[in-house]
């Protein structure tokens, strides 16, 4: 190869006929070798294809529960039953929505302050021989299939949460939600402990990168300030890291909304709303789909894809409100710094 | 208030190296002393022994006496954190905090000592920032990130967060050395300010600016790369710039190394 093609630095060549403007163009924006133009191509595609799958499990998703939603005798919306076999289909995910959003908000409730304070023990307080062994273990929770953890909290977790929920019962009863009527414990607090047991490793693993990544001459402005461990944390760790820790938890309650056999073989579930999450019953989306999914008929599997649908919505919407979050301080959040 | 430093017998090391050896002086109070020297001669270390930073790097141990007035910083008891509220420190970096406004940084440090009422630090927060000489530039937006401002007024903030808690000593640790040559001699200017009340201890890589600034220099220098640190000598500014008393000092200075 000539080696003028190969630098910048060349001379300019012998005079030449002036290239058209679109080449001119290209040439300014760089892209004019061969390895410039694949990559440039292989990014771009691969963007590309991303939009084209999710347009198209969105389109799929809406046109098969249209079919079912139009022959919806309840109301898609608030009906308490799940009856899509014979003539007369009523069926209705306000059991679902609720029991979803629940088990959610309670695994998160749980799992986020433990994950952030295990993630600040593993950066700012742990024994440097102890950081590695005790982060590969967490890796390791994140690595247990979700049957597993299903069946040991069938087996295990469920028969050990008698003394808990009795505890709750009376201390906590009057106040309905901890209410319990001394039913087998398959219920919402359950899978909620469940779940933030398995969403714990990832919160965990993404806050300790970002707890890692805040620079050094912050913590040592506030050192220098007089402060202590704790107020170093609380002065440089934690801001810097608030919305690191928000994109964590945001990937820990996307795997807790959409966590299906974990939930499957816990809960012992019905289609009534329960105030008490210590009471058996309620349902989840992912854990409906995978119970009546098989035995369903075409149409019954078109209401479950329709349930589908608006998991993947309330999924969509709880990220866009996560950004609006992270977006709000922007100018603060260190980013810029 | 400003305070004396005495220092006697000073080893610092990162685990088993040992970047300093046995540095003893004395550092008079309200003035500005100077350390000059090549890289990795060990004043920066030497710097931050002063105010106890150098233990928070892993492996980071010292031995002998650092009094400040009469209160040894490395005598049993001493909490580090309290030295560090004593003796301030302003970086090379600028490093206000970022997810703070420029109000917050000033009152960071007065927030970890104690309660202030809202008017008091109010009060405080200008004080130290008109003595930072930033005052005019940010009255106006006190509320936004201090991470908006340019690298000098970052550096000024700095100051101000530092000088806020009236420590009795201000470290500074090439406190120019990312900043342009005006928003350079605003701090210079300032130093000259802050002596009248504090104790200020300066490391720089720019010798004119220890001429311009200080009072005393010390110039520190190393046999080879890998050997520890040592003081060559520590006298007035202008001594050491006209007629220093050891070879190695008139070498570094008229540029023959380093």
């Amino acid at each position: 190869m000539d080696i003028s093609t190969k630098t910048h630095d060349a001379p300019p060549p012998p005079p030449q006929p002036r290239p058209a403007p679109a080449e001119q163009k290209r040439a300014a924006r760089g892209a004019t070798r061969p390895g410039d133009r694949i990559f440039l191509g292989l990014t771009r595609g691969s963007g590309i294809l991303l939009l084209v799958i999710m347009a198209a499990i969105a389109v799929f998703l809406s046109y098969r529960a249209s079919l079912a939603i139009s022959k919806d005798n309840g109301n898609f919306l608030t009906t308490f039953e799940w009856v899509t076999a014979g003539l007369e289909p009523r069926f209705g995910i306000a059991v679902l929505a609720v029991g979803t959003v629940v088990s959610s908000i309670i695994a998160m409730a749980i799992a986020v302050p433990i994950a952030v304070a295990i993630a600040l023990f593993l950066t700012h307080y742990a024994p440097r021989r102890l950081r590695g062994p005790i982060a590969y273990v967490i890796d390791l929770l994140a690595a247990v299939p979700s049957i597993v953890y299903g069946l040991w909290g069938a087996l295990i977790l469920v028969p050990h949460m008698n003394g808990l929920f009795g505890w709750l019962d009376d201390y906590l009863g009057w106040t309905g939600i901890f209410a319990w009527d001394e039913g087998a414990p398959r219920a919402m607090l359950t899978v909620g402990i469940l779940l933030a047991i398995m969403i714990l490793p990832i919160i965990t693993n993404v806050s300790r990168e970002v707890f890692r990544q805040v620079p050094q001459m912050h913590e040592e402005a506030a050192l220098a300030l007089g402060a202590t461990r704790w107020e170093v944390v609380r002065m440089a760790v934690l801001p810097f890291g608030r919305s690191g820790v928000i994109s964590a938890s945001m990937l820990g309650l996307g795997r807790a909304l959409g966590e299906t056999m974990a939930v499957a073989t816990v809960l012992s579930p019905d289609f009534d709303l329960h105030a008490s999450l210590l009471n058996p019953g309620g349902g989840t989306f992912a854990q409906n789909i995978a119970a009546k999914f098989s035995e369903a008929d075409e149409f019954g599997r078109d209401a479950l894809i329709a349930s589908g649908l608006v998991l993947f919505v309330i999924t969509l919407l709880v990220n866009g409100a996560a950004r609006l979050i992270i977006a709000r301080r922007k100018e603060y959040s260190g980013a810029n710094a | 208030m400003a305070k004396r430093i005495d220092v006697s017998g000073l080893t610092a090391y990162y685990g088993s190296h040992k970047a300093i050896d046995d540095i003893s002086m004395t550092v008079e109070p309200r003035s500005v002393t100077a350390f000059i020297g090549p890289s990795g001669c060990g004043k920066s270390t030497f710097l931050r022994t002063l105010n106890r930073m150098h233990e928070v790097t892993p492996g980071g141990r010292v031995e002998g006496k650092v009094l400040l007035d009469d209160e040894d910083l490395y005598g049993a008891g001493v909490d580090p954190v309290s030295v560090r509220r004593e003796v301030g420190m302003v970086f090379q970096r600028p490093n206000p905090f970022p997810t703070m406004s420029i109000f917050d940084n000033v009152a960071a440090g007065l927030r970890l000592n104690g309660n202030y009422r809202k008017s008091e630090l109010n009060d405080i927060v200008e004080k130290s920032l008109r003595g930072a000489n930033l005052w005019n530039e940010v009255k106006d937006r006190l509320n936004k990130p201090g991470s908006g401002l340019s690298g000098g007024q970052q550096q000024r903030l700095c100051i101000a967060r530092a000088i806020a808690v009236e420590p009795d000593v201000l470290l500074m640790d090439e406190p120019c050395s990312a900043l342009d040559p005006i928003s350079t001699l605003a701090i210079e200017d300032l130093i000259g300010e802050l002596k009248e009340r504090f104790t200020i201890v300066i490391v720089t890589h720019n010798m004119q600016q220890a001429a311009r600034v200080s009072d005393r220099t010390a110039f520190f220098n190393l046999a080879a790369v890998g050997q520890p640190g040592k003081l060559v000598e520590i006298d007035d500014t202008e001594r050491i710039f006209s007629n220093p008393s050891v070879q190695a000092t008139e070498d570094y200075i008229s540029g023959r190394f380093g």
